[in-house]
Formats: structure tokens, C-alpha cells, sequence
């Protein structure tokens, strides 16, 4: 049910993420930042259990922040994937954490990257990624129209036709989506998609 | 240096005259097997048996004057009715509440506790405590104990300097800001009715009203909610009582009983 998908393009990283927050058949909440801002450019797109969800990704942004405080220069985004790789490895025979990752960043000398780190801390370093119920369309789909070095118009498209499959094919989708991206100028909302508007 | 090796020694009984031993006396010590066929399964079954339902009904919305909470009474133990007249909506300080869905047990000692830390952030930082951070003390309390059985649903609602704020708080760890929810075996019926009657800018009464209407339809259909319909109200000077009605009278003030007059009568046949 809880949807999150995400692409590399031409000097940015797009993640976007459902914003349900869902308690077996209830919806409590349409309107749920699943996308937090660990720091000026670095994105965290999450997926998973509630109480996981929301207290392992604090627990990455305070301990990045605090890298950034003791040494006065900001984590890459690779070492900061693989910190949140190590954590969840870390927990995963005592006190596993349920959590799906998508991680986006962007290194002045690298440029935008996006990493995948699932709920058993696996780790891959990839162009396009999706976790939940909306992979089974998103993932086809990147395949089939993904290039490398896309515009932003060109994958916020994209973005938009695999919102708009999610939305007609999956049983219990979620209504509204939220976009986020991260490029040289930082970390920052794009867009929302709601056809649900909170009240 | 002499090994103490009595632990090892097999335990034979002195042997008295008569070689009469106890029926229950047996050579070494032994366990008796558990008498169960699941091992994998049974620690997590025990849990799942202790572990409520949630049985109840409880709702909280942010509306223009503030903050409404409304919840019913009832307790219920599988099919039985323990009690109509429980407190679900737990006063925190003067100006936040919390309900009760889940283990009471749970749900009350938390809340005090929860108040406690309120009062000792008073102490120390000599101002209120603001319902963001008190969700978020009782969130990772609940937090650190997951897993292990605690049986949460809460909501925090309150007013600080920021206004009327309102969290939902679980014992999975869960917490969500919002502006209305709908906690327990009830909350369908409740949201239905509070979602199609909600605007903004009701009145205290409007509000109120819907907060009770939204209650008794759920007790109508639920069968683990019932009881007193209480409502409460959270303002800029604290929280209010404003009602306590029995749903079952609620149920004849919406729904009177209208006498109609008579269709068809049945009479004798007449005798041939």
C-alpha cells in the first residue's frame, strides 16, 4: 500500500513517496511526509512500519547532523547511506527495524545519487528504484521510458505517469502523493499530487 | 585441593529399615515436559491472548475555537460488559487530555506518567510543556517498549502557546500530527459520521453536538462501545467538561418512539 519510487536525472534526484498514513482498514492521515530532508542535499524516502518509520530516519538526520557539527564538513551521500546500511545491519539480529530506504543525494564533485537500502540493509547504489505495492508499476515502467540524464520536465513526467497507473491499477491506492527533489541548490519540496484534498 | 563433586553425585536414598519408599519419590530429579504442541508459537499466542482488542470508541477534532474530544464509557472482556462507566478521556494538566483505547491498565499509568514529565518540564524550564513535546515524550516511551505486549491508542490533545494541537499516539510506535482521528473497534462508524458533518468554523455547541452524534452511532452499531457519550472541550484556559449522556437515551432524543395508529387489526373469525 505505501508507495515509494525514485530516479536519478541530469544534475538532480527525485524521490516521491504516497502520503497515507494507513492503520489496517483506516486511513488516519492523507497528508504524511514520508520524505524527510536529512540535511541541505540529501533526501530520505521512507517506507515501512509507523513507529520504525518515522524514529530510525530521526535517529539517521540527528546523527548526521552531528557528523556535520564535530568535524565542520558534511557527510557524502555515500557515507551517509552506508552509516544507515550499518545501522540497520547493526539491529538486524537483535532488534530489527522495518524500514524501506530510498536515500538521494548530491556531491559537488559527484553529483546526484540515489541508494537503496532495505529493511535487511541491503545496499545497492542505483539509477531508479521502488519499494511497496507501487514498485510492481513503477519499476516496469522506469525501465521502459528512463534514460540517463533526463530533464526535469522529462522525469517529472514520468513521475506523473507512474502516479497515474498507481492510481488506476493498484486495489487500496493511496490518493495523494507528494514530490520531492535534490539538485546543486539543495534539498527541497517539488510538488504535491493530491486527488484527496485534507481538510 | 578437593573437588566439591556433591552436585554430580546421583541421589540415592538413605535406606531405612523397611523398603517402603513414597509413591512420589523417584530415583534423580527430573522436569515435567510443558504440556503444549506449538513451542514456536505459544509465547507469541500467550501475548495475543492478554493483549485487548481495543474496544472502544474515542474521537478528538481541531475545529476555529479549539479542540474537541468526545469518547464512550464501556469496557468489555471478550462478550462480557465489565463496566458502562469507565473514564476513557484522561486529564493530563489543566490544559491536555488524553483518551483511552486499548489496556486501561496501559493507558492510565502512562497518562500519569506522561503528566508527571509534563510537571517536571514546568519545574525545570519554567514554562509549559507544548503538546508537541508531550506526544513526543510519551511516543518514545512507548517506543522503547515495543514488542513487548503494551496495548496503546491514545490521542493528546491540548492548547498551547501555538494554539490547539492534537496527536494520535500508539503502542506500535506510531505518531501522527492532524487535525481529526478516530481511535478504537468504533472509530469507522465514528469517522463516517464526523467527516460528513465537519466544517471549520462550527460553534462550540455544532461541535460538540457532532463529537456526540458521532459517538452514539458508533456505540448504535459497535458492540464493545457503549455507555456515557462524554465531551470535552480544550480552549485557551484548559480543557471543559461539557456533556456526559447515556447513549441509550441519546438513542430515543434523535429517534423518538412514534406511536402509529393501527393498519390492520386482527379479529376473531366469525363462527360459521
Amino acid at each position: 500500500m505505501e508507495c515509494v519510487f525514485g530516479l536519478v536525472g541530469d544534475g538532480f534526484a527525485v524521490i516521491v513517496a504516497d502520503t497515507s498514513a494507513v492503520h489496517s482498514i483506516l486511513v488516519h492521515k492523507s497528508n504524511e511526509d514520508k520524505i524527510m530532508i536529512l540535511d541541505s542535499h540529501k533526501l530520505l524516502g521512507v517506507s515501512g512500519e509507523a513507529g520504525d518509520r518515522a524514529q530510525f530516519t530521526e535517529y539517521i538526520q540527528k546523527n548526521v547532523h552531528l557528523y556535520q557539527f564535530r568535524n565542520g564538513i558534511a557527510l557524502t551521500t555515500a557515507a551517509a547511506a552506508n552509516f544507515t546500511r550499518g545501522e540497520l545491519a547493526t539491529a538486524l539480529r537483535k532488534n530489527p527495524y522495518f524500514v524501506n530506504i530510498l536515500l538521494a543525494g548530491y556531491d559537488k564533485d559527484i553529483g546526484p545519487s540515489l541508494y537503496y537500502i532495505d529493511y535487511i540493509a541491503t545496499l545497492h547504489k542505483i539509477d531508479k528504484g521502488a519499494f511497496g505495492y507501487g514498485s510492481y508499476f513503477a519499476l516496469s515502467l522506469m525501465d521502459r521510458h528512463y534514460h540517463s540524464g533526463m530533464s526535469l520536465a522529462e522525469a517529472i513526467d514520468l513521475v506523473d505517469k507512474i502516479i497515474a497507473e498507481i492510481r488506476s491499477r493498484l486495489v487500496v491506492a493511496p490518493p495523494n502523493f507528494l514530490i520531492k527533489i535534490v539538485d546543486k541548490d539543495g534539498a527541497k519540496e517539488f510538488a504535491w499530487r493530491e486527488s484527496i484534498s485534507q481538510a | 585441593m578437593k573437588l566439591d563433586t556433591s552436585g554430580l553425585e546421583t541421589f540415592v536414598p538413605p535406606s531405612r529399615g523397611l523398603n517402603v519408599l513414597p509413591s512420589d519419590f523417584t530415583a534423580s530429579p527430573a522436569f515435567d515436559l510443558p504440556g503444549c504442541t506449538d513451542f514456536d508459537g505459544f509465547q507469541k499466542n500467550a501475548v495475543q491472548m492478554v493483549k485487548p482488542a481495543k474496544g472502544t470508541t474515542t474521537l478528538a477534532f481541531i475545529f476555529k475555537e479549539g479542540v474537541i474530544v468526545a469518547a464512550d464509557s464501556r469496557a468489555s472482556m471478550g462478550g462480557y460488559i465489565s463496566s458502562q462507566t469507565v473514564k476513557k478521556i484522561i486529564e493530563i494538566n489543566p490544559y491536555m487530555i488524553g483518551t483511552m483505547a486499548g489496556g486501561a491498565a496501559d493507558c492510565q499509568f502512562w497518562h500519569r506518567n506522561l503528566g508527571i514529565k509534563c510537571r517536571l518540564h514546568e519545574l525545570a524550564n519554567k514554562r509549559r510543556i507544548s503538546v508537541t513535546g508531550a506526544s513526543k515524550l510519551l511516543a518514545n516511551i512507548l517506543y522503547s517498549y515495543r514488542g513487548m505486549g503494551l496495548s496503546v491508542g491514545t490521542m493528546i490533545a491540548g492548547w498551547d502557546e501555538t494554539g490547539p494541537g492534537l496527536y494520535y499516539v500508539d503502542s506500535e510506535g506510531g505518531r501522527l500530527k492532524g487535525k481529526r482521528f478516530s481511535v478504537g473497534s468504533g472509530s469507522p462508524y465514528a469517522y463516517a459520521v464526523l467527516d460528513s458533518g465537519y466544517r471549520f468554523d462550527l460553534s462550540i455547541e455544532e461541535a460538540a453536538e457532532l463529537a456526540r452524534r458521532a459517538i452514539y452511532h458508533a456505540t448504535f452499531r459497535d458492540g464493545a462501545s457503549g455507555g456515557v457519550a462524554s465531551v470535552y472541550y480544550v480552549g485557551p484556559d484548559g480543557w471543559k467538561k461539557l456533556s456526559g449522556d447515556d447513549v441509550g437515551e441519546l438513542h430515543y432524543k434523535y429517534y423518538p418512539v412514534v406511536t402509529s395508529s393501527v393498519e390492520q387489526e386482527m379479529a376473531e373469525a366469525p363462527v360459521a
